[in-house]
């Protein structure tokens, strides 16, 4: 008997407001260390916090975007625990009256189906500092741990969903569908590589029929690629430790992307008892329906509307609206082009083909693209219009990559216009038919059926004497026309 | 100089009797000659007072309109955060901490042009009722050395007391400005919670917590209070309201005025001959027109446990930022992390807020936090709802202040509970949130008494002009002790 897999996520997502989520500081990423540090982030002795509108405005976002209840009071509570990069020896969460009640996302698998993700609850909470180690080192020259609280205070949703995830592969588009849809929010700028999502994974194994096994925990994975490894080491690990007679622990893991393994942090023996209670520092926050009201009217457009958008307005197909819809910036850029070129289907081609490759090969994101929507727009109108053919596209493409400007200056610079002369054409296909006379007797022998084989060979010739400029399309059409005389 | 009082002294600097400079050195050389008798302050920051005093003078002279406290001398209780000062709140913990910012309340004191003329003494982290428990040891009551101030806000009370300064910011968790006021003999305000912003003011609990002055007489008080209180949008428990002139209502009469007198306030425990001088004292109100009316407070005798695990709960929390990493005191050669916390909080804090970190700790501790924590909020609903009842039938609730008067020092020592219930009096209406106040109102063998006053939401003013008007009938606010001259 085979066995079942039941995964649940929590997700940690560093929302995309200017100050942090009890003082003025300011989020950004990647200043020198503690200089977005104020005295409440440091948790001097005396100072208070006041919670940002906006972060209650982008957590609200998000729970209308997946159909969930909004608390309508909303308490901060004290998470406490001793550790260096929480300055006040308490995190500031939320528990028993959380922002977001409970909710769902609909996630489709590889195979085109589809399935329900509930949502537990998801909740605002600041986010802790980080602890530098060894980047320090005293006179006799011994390692040091620095604090770096530039990130303590940066307001995060931890959303949290219910074990309904049954494998790698729905747990990733779980994953990335929340990360969809927070882009698509605008509430998160999405950077997983500078920690703007971060994903800590449930996991436990039964047999079909039997209740829940033992859970443990994968923390703070930070790739899809991590999460889909990380899932199908622990899967297999619980797996033969059942399997062997053995039982599974209750712990919190930790995974090395690099390494490929994973190692027990702590277990259940070993945690917290954090002893939660409201925070008295902030009164609760209650939410009036005119303020959910206003947001829900002015939210952005959600990935799943936008998906059925691409089929119907763009006629693309469901794969190709999910690869081109289901990203905020890869939809913008998708859009921006298309309307350039006036030709989706087109344009989604060169998106999802030659330029999807080269983001791949060079590993970067849409976002990262040196290529602009507009430049490449511009290069599906000229494809369009015949100016190039698809293959001197792709030279444009690969100058545009390279960054030699707009395709109309590359095509100029170049000389890559396509011969769409008839006169020129005409000329050219008369002095190929005038040079292969034994190739012109045997069309004129052959079969009706056999004909169209035969023309490869003048449209090759054709082509070599334009050095590839001439319009295929005109080249064949004249072609067949001059043969068609000569019967 | 010293036996004015603060609105004496404005009005002795309006008129140009003395100058504040002069004013500010006769007060420094008070506290230099006295001080080590009673420890009153912690630190004196007489460079900066003469700095501010000339400042004043300046201001004053070049005929500028000026706040009435302008060049007034007053102290900081060490719990107000004070740019560049030391700020202790009288512990080994924070004997290190200068801080880069003030206290909204410092900063409004800066802004009146007040003269400061340094931080006073104070029980660790405001925990204790009788200032045993400060890191710079025992504050002497000017009454009888012998005997504790009271606390929190000992060290203000008795500088106030011994005509060190003529007033004092304080701060009052569940009695910290009122014990210490009748047990030193002078005036004290706990405002309502919500009115004196909490910026800068170190946390104990922060629910209770609230900021508020000590002077000789209510009209002084008034004159604290318009400083005092202010919006502050850097607390987010601060209210939105309108700051009163807390002067204006001192001198109306007391006709017709509804004096609540709960029967729970003179039961067992509380001194007979504390039990007379406030029963005198009830006597001088209807002499001056109020109505005594007898009301039931049914759940005081849940104060002060629902008090002794909010309390320590919230401070369990709130003193967990002192673990030596960035500021205070950080034990040495830490062997490791956890020895860096362990020692640096052992080494630290006193017993009594160690005592008071496990007590919260272990009340919020899985398995015990419905029994303790919740049940207290509970409580505290309770003791709220019975107040609210009480202020539809009566417009002020009078009593003792603290069932003693001053005791010896060591006297309860070994019985935490024995020093908890002497706040039993005043411990409720921090629960509510309300204000309350403590006026001198007689003496039980040569030492002070003091009468509680406990007024509605934001009804200050109706207070302070409860406490002035008895202050114009009685003279127990301008008695000062024998030593004093």
């Amino acid at each position: 008997m085979s066995w079942e897999t039941v995964i649940g996520l929590e997700v940690h997502v560093q929302l995309a407001t200017r100050s942090k989520i009890f003082s003025g500081s300011s989020t950004a990423f990647g200043a020198e260390p503690n200089t977005q540090a104020s005295a409440v982030d440091l948790a001097m002795p005396g100072t208070l916090p006041v919670a940002n509108e906006q972060a209650f405005r982008y957590a609200i976002m998000f729970g209308l975007a997946v159909n969930a209840e909004i608390g309508k009071t909303s308490v901060f509570e004290r998470k406490n625990y001793f550790y260096p990069d929480l300055p006040k020896g308490y995190q500031t969460t939320q528990l028993e009256k959380p922002i977001v009640g409970p909710g769902w996302v609909d996630i489709q698998r590889k195979d085109d189906s589809h399935k329900k993700v509930r949502i537990h609850h998801a909740h605002l909470e600041e986010d802790a500092g980080k602890s530098l180690h060894d980047t320090f080192f005293d006179t006799s020259g011994r390692g040091m741990s620095g604090i770096d609280l530039n990130r303590a205070g940066t307001p995060l949703i931890e959303i949290v969903s219910e074990p309904d995830m049954s494998s790698a592969e729905e747990a990733v588009a779980f994953a990335k569908k929340l990360h969809s849809i927070v882009t698509s929010l605008g509430i998160c700028d999405g950077n997983m590589s500078q920690g703007s999502m971060r994903f800590d994974v449930n996991i436990s194994v039964r047999k079909p029929g039997q209740p829940l096994g033992t859970r443990t925990e994968t923390k703070n994975l930070n790739s899809f690629k991590f999460m889909e490894e990380a899932i199908a080491l622990e899967v297999e690990r619980q797996i033969d430790i059942l399997e062997d007679g053995g039982n599974i622990i209750q712990e919190t893991r930790l995974y090395n992307g690099d390494t490929k393994t994973a190692r027990s942090m702590r277990s259940k023996e070993e945690a917290n008892d954090y002893r939660y209670f409201p925070c008295p520092d902030l009164l609760p926050v209650v939410i009036d329906d005119d303020t959910i009201d206003q947001l829900r009217r002015n939210l952005p457009e959600l990935p799943d509307a936008r998906h059925n958008r691409f089929m119907t307005d763009y006629g693309l197909s469901d794969y190709d609206a999910a690869v081109l819809g289901d990203e905020a910036q890869m939809a913008h850029y998708f859009e921006a082009a298309a309307k350039v070129s006036s030709d989706a289907k087109l344009t989604a081609n060169w998106i999802m083909g030659e330029l999807s490759a080269r983001l791949n090969s060079s590993d970067l994101d849409i976002g990262q693209c040196p290529v602009s929507a507009d430049y490449l727009g511009r290069m599906v109108l000229r494809i369009k219009d015949g100016t190039i053919s698809t293959k001197m596209a792709k030279d444009v493409l690969q100058a545009m990559w390279d960054g030699e400007g707009d395709p109309d200056t590359i095509i100029d610079k170049r000389g890559l216009k396509q011969v769409s002369d008839s006169g020129a054409i005409e000329a050219l296909v008369a002095e190929v038919i005038a040079s292969s006379p034994a190739q012109v007797d045997n069309y004129r022998s052959a079969d009706d059926s056999k004909r169209p084989k035969m023309l490869g060979y003048f449209v090759g010739q054709i082509m070599k004497a334009s050095k590839g400029q001439a319009n295929p399309q005109q080249v064949n059409e004249i072609l067949l026309k001059k043969l068609d005389e000569l019967l | 100089m010293h036996n004015k009082t603060l609105a004496e002294l404005s009005a002795g600097l309006a008129s140009g009797e003395f100058s504040s400079v002069e004013l500010t050195r006769h007060f420094l050389a008070r506290i230099a000659k006295l001080d080590s008798v009673y420890n009153s302050f912690i630190t004196v920051t007489a460079d900066q007072a003469l700095k501010t005093a000339a400042a004043a003078d300046a201001k004053r002279s070049a005929g500028n309109s000026v706040h009435p406290l302008c060049g007034v001398p007053i102290a900081h209780k060490d719990i107000f955060c004070t740019e560049g000062v030391r700020t202790s709140c009288a512990s080994k913990m924070l004997d290190n901490f200068v801080p880069p910012y003030n206290a909204t309340v410092v900063e409004n004191f800066i802004r009146a042009g007040a003269v400061v003329l340094g931080k006073t003494n104070m029980d660790e982290f405001a925990m204790g009722s009788s200032n045993e428990t400060s890191w710079y040891g025992p504050v002497k009551n000017p009454w009888d050395i012998n005997t504790v101030p009271g606390g929190s806000s000992g060290g203000s009370a008795a500088a106030i007391a011994a005509r060190l300064t003529p007033a004092a910011t304080a701060t009052d968790t569940g009695g910290s400005i009122r014990q210490p006021a009748a047990l030193c003999g002078i005036s004290g305000l706990k405002p309502t919670y919500g009115r004196v912003s909490r910026w800068g003011m170190i946390a104990f609990a922060s629910s209770l917590d609230q900021g508020g002055p000590l002077a000789r007489t209510a009209e002084d008080l008034a004159l604290m209070m318009n400083v005092m209180a202010s919006f502050d949008s850097k607390d987010s428990t601060c209210l939105d309201l309108d700051v009163p002139d807390y002067s204006a209502g001192l001198t109306n009469s007391l006709k017709g005025l509804r004096i609540g007198v709960p029967k729970e306030y003179f039961g067992e425990g509380l001194n007979p001959g504390t039990a007379s001088a406030v029963a005198e004292a009830l006597r001088e109100y209807e002499k001056l027109g109020a109505t005594l009316i007898d009301i039931s407070l049914p759940h005081s005798g849940l104060s002060v446990p629902a008090y002794y695990v909010i309390a320590p709960a919230e401070a369990s929390a709130n003193l967990s930022r002192f673990d030596g990493v960035r500021y205070g005191y950080r034990c040495e050669d830490p062997k490791d992390l956890n020895d860096l916390y362990m020692r640096s909080r052992a080494e630290g804090f006193g017993d009594e807020v160690k005592r008071r970190i496990l007590v919260g700790a272990y009340c919020l501790s899985a398995g015990y936090y419905d029994a303790y924590y919740n049940k207290a909020q509970q409580v505290r609903r309770l003791i709220k709802q019975d107040f609210v009842s009480a202020f539809e039938e009566v417009d002020l609730i009078l009593g003792p202040t603290c069932p003693n008067p001053a005791f010896e020092f060591g006297a309860k020592g070994d019985n935490p509970v024995a020093m908890y219930l002497e706040d039993i009096y005043t411990i409720s209406t921090n629960l509510a949130g309300l204000p309350g106040m403590s006026i001198p109102c007689g003496f039980v063998d040569n030492k002070p008494v003091g009468l509680q006053i406990v007024g509605n939401y934001f009804d200050e003013v109706r207070m302070l002009n409860a406490a002035h008007q008895y202050q114009q009938v009685t003279d127990w606010h301008n008695r000062a002790p024998k030593e004093i001259v």
